[in-house]
């Protein structure tokens, strides 16, 4: 049974004056999330991945299409019980204190005021605000908050964990935390779902990704399948003579001095072996053949800029062009 | 009723004093109640000094002043925190956290009003404590002879009646502020409950309005209006306890059961909107 799992699932918003015409935030998202995965969801600032994560988390109704979590519907007492979820930029009661807040959340679960206490002091300690518990939300920073999110996300230790831009308005000490965490809630089997436009982010932490470009999927996989997609090759060779340089660098992709009589040629998956031949042929040393695999921001700005040519030439499209009202 | 649904019900209803516990805590921390509740004391106090200037009436103009005050301030709490109670969650986005815990959205709503109500249970409580200090202290500085002429004691207890439907009249206020919080944006959700706070003064008007009116459309359009709109005007028996004029406790009764039933009727409404609403 998966963990998360969305068929065809879309949303609509009613968008103008008199509200006639719709925007499609998600456009028939069908997504499966295995138990134990951390799956990165990522996409450009309003792609949909917040529509994606409210739908999950029903704050949002969905025009069409099924949400189901642990094998629930989605948004069901009985799922909430066992998920945690951080909203993006979270914001709480100013007149509450840390450790109120999360005593009250931790309260809605039902736990016994023993256990309660036991695990927000576990949880304030975990996501490094231990010290400051006992001071009023008004008074913390942004990342201190995210840090307060991430906690009252825990806070029934969840089976899946939704992150909405989990690493927003933190330090660079704030995020490889909160990237420690999210690998220790890996390490103890739990499914996370986390929503990023931070690449380098997800590229760290995450199992398996999805890409979401204006509301549609356009890939999923193993992250690693994902970047398997090879670039082409770098030739790295030496003495290669000026006649040679002029002869071939001018069919190489890209040819750079990158240190004296030593130049790389950046060629295509295909050519990488005629390009050997030719080297040698004309007196030259090979030195190095590298693989170039794509990273995964080179698939990111690849589907990006796929998507949004399918839309140019798409002259039936729908779809209206405001923008949506939520990322 | 079978024993997990009343379990059920029992684990609801917790969820909903959670949820109310909060609010009451979040609202008396808030700066606004504070300077609410500190101006409508003075205001209480101060009536003693209005007292003062005035020959013979001073004790009618206490007590006036100090259940007057009790109303307005209670007013402003009911709708300046009323209105907090959804709007902002939604705005600030506070409510997206709480959401994704197992409350219903049902039971959020009634976590909230109950939250609200017991804060002005306390602040009206506070405001009576003021009120009959500033009447007991009056009575104790005046003579005898000067006290038998008032048509009823100082800290008469009559007037607790006349808090009690005030209190009554703000729980319906708090339900009003809460209906509209539910469906528009905080600004707008405190002009319309202040807006239908006074048309709700003025209801009994529309009622016989064909007498004022030659158009029959027009007096049934009103006559529509007074059967919506809350009618507050007999919450108000300030006149008739300040000049220690019997209300009888069947007429509290009735009042408070039309309050009641208005109150029950606002929440139902909240609540289906709210339970549909998408939180963008």
């Amino acid at each position: 049974m998966p963990a998360i799992r969305t068929e065809a699932l879309t949303k609509e918003f009613p968008v103008g004056f008199w509200r006639k015409r719709v925007h499609r935030a998600l456009d028939q998202l069908t997504l499966s999330v295995e138990p134990g995965e951390v799956f990165g969801f990522l996409g450009p600032n309003g792609a949909g991945k917040t529509t994606t994560l409210k739908l999950l988390l029903q704050l949002i109704f969905p025009t069409s299409g099924v949400a189901e979590i642990l094998g629930r519907p989605a948004g069901s007492v009985d799922v909430r019980h066992r998920i945690g979820y951080l909203p993006e930029t979270p914001y709480f009661y100013d007149n509450l204190t840390a450790e109120e807040l999360l005593l009250y959340f931790a309260k809605l679960f039902g736990y016994a005021p023993a256990d309660r206490r036991r695990r927000v002091d576990r949880l304030l300690d975990e996501v490094g605000i231990g010290s400051e518990r006992r001071q009023m939300l008004r008074r913390f920073s942004k990342g201190m908050l995210q840090r307060v999110g991430v906690a009252q996300a825990l806070v029934n230790d969840p089976e899946v964990v939704f992150l909405d831009e989990p690493m927003s308005g933190l330090d660079p000490i704030g995020r490889r935390q909160i990237r420690e965490l999210i690998l220790d809630l890996r390490r103890q089997g739990r499914t996370v779902f986390f929503s990023s436009h931070i690449l380098a982010d997800a590229e760290s932490i995450c199992s398996q990704a999805g890409v979401l470009v204006a509301g549609r999927l356009v890939s999923v996989g193993r992250l690693d399948e994902i970047l398997a997609v090879e670039r082409g090759w770098e030739l790295v060779v030496a003495d290669l003579s000026e006649v040679a340089q002029r002869a071939i660098g001018s069919r190489a992709r890209r040819i750079t001095q990158i240190a004296l009589g030593r130049h790389a040629l950046e060629v295509a998956p295909t050519e990488s072996d005629q390009f050997v031949r030719d080297c040698i042929e004309s007196g030259a040393h090979v030195v190095a053949l590298n693989p170039l695999h794509a990273t995964l921001e080179d698939f990111f700005l690849r589907a990006v800029q796929d998507e949004r040519g399918n839309e140019g030439a798409s002259s039936d499209d729908s779809r209206a062009t405001e923008p949506p009202p939520t990322s | 009723m079978t024993e997990s649904a009343s379990g059920g019900f029992v684990a609801s209803l917790r969820v909903v004093g959670h949820v109310a516990v909060h609010v009451f805590k979040e609202s008396v921390r808030d700066r606004i109640l504070y300077n609410l509740v500190i101006f409508a004391v003075l205001l209480i106090a101060g009536s003693y000094l209005m007292g003062q200037i005035t020959a013979g009436q001073d004790v009618k103009i206490i007590k006036d002043l100090g259940l007057a005050a009790t109303s307005l301030f209670g007013l402003f709490i009911a709708v300046f925190l009323g209105i907090g109670l959804v709007s902002k969650e939604v705005q600030r986005r506070s409510i997206y956290s709480l959401l994704a815990k197992p409350v219903t959205r049902p039971q959020f709503v009634l976590g909230k009003y109950a939250g609200l109500v017991l804060t002005l249970a306390v602040n009206v409580a506070v405001m009576i404590a003021a009120h009959y200090s500033v009447l007991g202290v009056m009575s104790w500085l005046e003579s005898p002879e000067f006290r038998a002429g008032w048509e009823a004691p100082a800290t008469d207890p009559a007037m607790l009646k006349a808090f009690f439907l005030i209190f009554v009249q703000l729980m319906l206020i708090t339900a009003v502020a809460l209906f509209f919080s539910t469906v528009s944006s905080a600004a707008l959700a405190a002009a319309l409950t202040i807006g239908l706070y006074i048309v709700g003064h003025f209801n009994a008007d529309l009622r016989n309005f064909e007498t004022v009116v030659d158009s029959p459309a027009a007096a049934a359009l009103a006559r529509g209006f007074y059967y919506v709109l809350p009618n507050l005007a007999p919450f108000d028996v300030k006149t008739a306890v300040v000049h220690a004029q019997p209300v009888p406790w069947g007429y509290i009764a009735l009042t408070t059961a039309y309050g009641v039933a208005y109150v029950a009727a606002l929440l139902l409404a909240s609540i289906v909107v709210f339970s549909r609403r998408d939180f963008k």
